[in-house]
């Protein structure tokens, strides 16, 4: 499954939740008809109900997937001492993109390394559009059975080199790495969370745009630096430290707007790291006042390649309308990786207007870069990877059946880590919950430990359900997906007589 | 250079509480009274200083709440819990929705552009001008040092008959007369709305507002008042059924709205001896066969045509049609017979938000009016209990035309920064030539279907997950 000898796949260490009331879809609710006969406890399959110094509890309602369960306790009880109610904090929850089956759903991969078995929707959003009306076309599971007990485990592997040039050859065996989140924007926890369990799965993080902590040092390997307009801590030994460096000409949720780091969040650390003013809002500007074509661009990828011949470049761009000329432009510059940032991702602030209006969602420039690197004879040449409201391991499988090598993930990270979507992250201190902060008492909340296993247990979770997708595709390897339109339909423009 | 134009905003708080989404259920009973209750490590502290405020029975940590769901999360008895404010899903309507009206609100309030973190969590397209996105580009700049900077975005754009050249003599002096055109230094003009507990109070703050804004206000004929005679030069009166000889009103308004009946009845010469330098804007309503309408106007003398839509940003006669879809149509044809030039085309109805202004634009649109956003900036809720006699319930006749001028103001400065980013990050340094550039922007029924449409098969044996 993967090149390197050393590299084994983690194992999944079940990770509760650090707060005391997890938040699931349902409650039970016990009156004191309980008779304690224990009926409940033996048959929930998923531990909601535990027996204690002869009484019992609802220990993890959380876990109750409600009517969907195959044996249900609250129909069983002899004394109908138990009671299902829908929980109302689950309907505060969530938006459109991330519905609040999807953040609860994230959470259960996070905790138990597995997709939840029932009562949760896992797999798509609710935005009507895009990913969230694209289907996968499988073929019935009768028909597949006999070639899913013959084939091994699928091949999940992806080179990123594809240039066949001097530089590093990488192969990461997951079709997905880390995206950048600066330190600034994240605590050095949760950086140190995303890399550790990048490294764990032998892929990528990146490190943003906010220079590079000594802490991920010993994470080398597994990190990309980020050079960006603003241009924040980056120095000639962080580039040579790495083996992809990435260039952030635009990222979706604000293109063509350049980064903010509001006042608040530019902490002593913070400020030390950028080289800037404690409490000073930081401006990274748009565009690279270098770079007005493409061979501007090459300039800078050659200056990449002198200071360290051996990294890759990736090349992080927004979705305009000529995003396929972009793409391509890349390529002849001498990038490796064509990232393409679609408009619903992101993670720090940016003004409601640019992440709702500017540039395209992804589902519609990636077929499009797509189709004209195949037009140029180039697509086999570059790598290209996707990104920008990517958060199911079915977004990955349709992503990727749409025209891309690999997917970045950043807000799916954050989920796992309980981020609850209340956009506040660039508020104040930061995020009330410890994720997006550099506050020194509220970034406490996380540990590292707690962080890594999280995000192992999510990807770990995704890895089993693309394997079982591409089994069920007859296919041995990610790679017959790419660009494989014929595996997905749109609902709105199904045919009716099929 | 010209004057850089900059619209001042300060902070105007709100009279009345705004009507948030969330809402806290917290009670007592079965509390452990622990050492340490979790409502004490609230970051926001939102628990601190509760307190109800009785006239409009809204508690404050509803208000105050940032959900980030750390106390419900931690509350050993889980006597906290979180839900959805009926109150605020009750405000508007399918249209104008909460999430609209309260960043209009917040707009009105601080003069900022609404700002947030994490991704859009919206809809993937919608309805009207949901259904379009701005372009963007990689590596040109808009100007040398930001949208902000020295060097600055023009937003100025020219409303009236516009000449298609210009004649100079031989000592090379300027010989036209260029007349009957006025610029404004934002593409916005404000009109009063169709309903609202407004009295003349209300309208003297607009008006107000649109002086120090340096652009127009669009007044009905009746609700015109000896007061706004200080503000005449940046006052359009509406006039309605009554023919274009009668409509000069006084003297003093360098521009005057008709209607299309009166626009229709007038003949050539009634549009030339209207006066040089007087702009007339005829306002034609948004219906199907609009585009031939107003060709027909614009051959008959009139340059500035108003295209009205409904409150909903649709057609008039069929809801299934947007404003988007009537002003491109209309600015094709006008591209089309040669004439586009010369004539000044506004648009108006549910213009809700900044990007609207942008998008309108973009459409073919030279400038926009806005009308109900005013009303929501003095915190209306769009409930349109004054339709029906009743009061408001934010009193909007008892606020003072000062604050109304300010509020306007904030909203007004919030909607130009919006409009700044988005010409910013598509590199286009002039409003004007934002105008019509349906090429730097994307529409959803152009690349929906042709990204999606091939991907209906599903072929026998298979099954969609």
């Amino acid at each position: 499954m993967n090149s390197r000898k050393d590299f084994t796949c983690p194992e999944v260490v079940e990770t509760p939740s650090r707060f005391r009331n997890p938040i699931g879809k349902y409650r039970l609710y016990r009156t004191d008809d309980c008779i304690a006969c224990g009926k409940c406890v033996e048959l929930c399959p998923y531990g909601v109900h535990v027996m204690r110094r002869g009484m019992v509890f609802v220990e993890h309602p959380y876990r109750c997937v409600g009517p969907d369960c195959p044996e249900p306790c609250y129909k069983a009880c002899p004394e109908n001492a138990l009671s299902l109610k829908r929980n109302q904090d689950f309907d505060a929850l969530g938006d459109f993109r991330w519905t609040a089956d999807l953040l609860t759903s994230t959470w259960h991969m996070a905790e138990f390394g597995r997709v939840p078995s029932a009562g949760l929707e896992y797999k798509i959003g609710d935005s009507g559009g895009g990913f969230d009306k694209l289907r996968l076309v499988l073929p019935k599971s009768e028909k597949s059975s006999v070639a899913e007990d013959a084939s091994g485990k699928p091949d999940m592997g992806l080179e990123l080199n594809r240039r066949g040039d001097d530089a590093h050859r990488i192969r990461i065996p997951v079709p997905f790495y880390g995206g950048g989140m600066s330190f600034g924007s994240v605590s050095i926890h949760t950086m140190l969370s995303r890399v550790r369990a990048a490294a764990a799965l032998g892929t990528f993080c990146c490190t943003g745009e906010g220079g590079y902590p000594d802490e991920l040092i010993p994470y080398d390997d597994h990190m990309i630096t980020q050079v960006a307009t603003g241009l924040f801590g980056v120095r000639e030994e962080t580039i040579q430290r790495v083996k992809i460096v990435e260039f952030k000409y635009a990222q979706g949720a604000k293109p063509g707007l350049g980064g903010h780091l509001l006042g608040d969040k530019v902490t002593p650390s913070v400020a030390r790291m950028r080289e800037a003013v404690v409490g000073y809002p930081l401006f990274s500007p748009f565009p690279f006042h270098s770079v007005y074509s493409v061979e501007d661009h090459k300039k800078h990828v050659d200056w990449i390649k002198a200071i360290n011949p051996k990294a890759l470049v990736s090349v992080k761009v927004s979705t305009p309308t000529d995003v396929d000329m972009v793409a391509v432009g890349s390529y002849y510059a001498g990038a490796h990786i064509i990232h393409l940032d679609g408009s619903y991702g992101g993670t720090g602030a940016a003004p409601d207007i640019a992440k709702k209006n500017i540039a395209m969602p992804i589902e519609y420039a990636l077929p499009k870069v797509h189709r004209f690197l195949e037009e140029e004879g180039v697509r086999d040449k570059i790598t290209v990877i996707a990104s920008g409201g990517i958060r199911t391991p079915h977004d990955i499988a349709k992503t990727i059946a749409l025209g891309a090598d690999g997917v970045c993930i950043g807000t799916a990270d954050l989920v796992a880590l309980e981020c609850v979507r209340c956009h506040n992250c660039e508020s104040g201190r930061g995020c009330a919950r410890g994720i997006a902060t550099t506050d020194p008492e509220l970034m406490e909340q996380i540990n590292d430990d707690w962080g890594t296993r999280r995000i192992i247990n999510m990807y770990l979770a995704w890895i089993v359900e693309l394997a079982r997708i591409l089994k069920r595709l007859n296919m041995k390897s990610i790679r017959e997906l790419v660009g494989r339109t014929d595996c997905l339909v749109h609902l709105d423009y199904m045919q009716k007589e099929s | 250079m010209p004057v850089k134009y900059v619209i001042h905003t300060k902070t105007v708080p709100h009279r009345f509480e705004p009507v948030t989404r969330s809402g806290v259920i917290a009670w007592e009973e079965g509390c452990l009274k622990c050492a340490v209750c979790v409502k004490t490590l609230c970051i926001y502290h939102v628990y601190d200083h509760r307190g109800l405020n009785a006239y409009q029975m809204i508690d404050s940590i509803d208000n105050e709440c940032m959900n980030c769901f750390r106390c419900v999360q931690s509350c050993p008895k889980e006597l906290i819990h979180k839900s959805v404010n009926p109150e605020f899903e009750a405000i508007g309507d399918g249209y104008w929705t909460p999430n609209i009206i309260s960043r209009l609100w917040y707009q009105a309030e601080t003069g900022k552009i609404p700002v947030s973190g994490a991704g859009y969590p919206g809809p993937f397209s919608g309805p009207g001008f949901d259904s379009m996105w701005t372009d963007m580009s990689e590596i040109v700049r808009p100007t040398r040092d930001g949208i902000h900077g020295r060097e600055y975005i023009s937003t100025g754009v020219d409303i009236g008959r516009k000449p298609i050249c210009l004649t100079f003599n031989r000592e090379k002096k300027l010989q036209s007369e260029v007349t009957g055109v006025i610029n404004i230094p934002l593409p916005i003009m404000l009109r009063v709305p169709s309903f609202g507990s407004i009295t003349g109070e209300t309208v003297n703050g607009w008006a107000m507002a649109a002086k120090r804004l340096a652009t127009m206000l669009a007044v009905p004929e009746e609700e015109m008042s000896p007061d706004l005679e200080d503000f005449a030069a940046n006052i359009i009166p509406i006039v309605k059924e009554k023919s274009l000889r009668n409509a000069n009103v006084s003297g003093q308004h360098p521009v005057v709205e008709i209607d299309t009946t009166a626009a229709a009845a007038a003949s050539r010469e009634d549009t030339v001896t209207a006066g040089p330098d007087r702009i007339t804007v005829v306002i034609i309503p948004l219906e199907e066969g609009i585009e031939q309408r107003a060709l027909e106007l614009v051959e008959k003398g009139f340059s500035v045509l108003h295209i009205e839509g409904s409150r909903q940003s649709t057609f008039l006669d069929n809801p299934s049609l947007s404003l988007k879809d009537g002003i491109r149509a209309v600015h094709l044809k006008l591209v089309e017979e040669n004439v586009r030039d010369q004539v000044t085309l506004l648009a108006s109805g549910g213009l809700a938000m900044a990007e609207h202004v942008a998008k309108a634009i973009i459409c073919g649109a030279d400038a926009v009016y806005v009308d109900f956003p005013l009303l929501v900036a003095l915190e209306c809720r769009m409930c349109q209990r004054c339709t029906k006699d009743l009061s408001c319930p934010v009193h909007i006749e008892e606020a003072s035309p000062e604050w109304v001028a300010l509020r306007t103001i904030n909203l007004l400065g919030a909607w130009h920064n919006q409009l700044l980013e988005v010409m910013g990050a598509m590199g286009i340094r002039d409003a004007r030539r934002l105008r019509g550039e349906a090429g730097r922007a994307m529409f959803f029924e152009d690349l929906d279907e042709s990204t999606f449409g091939s991907l209906g098969e599903l072929k026998e044996g298979y099954e969609l997950e």
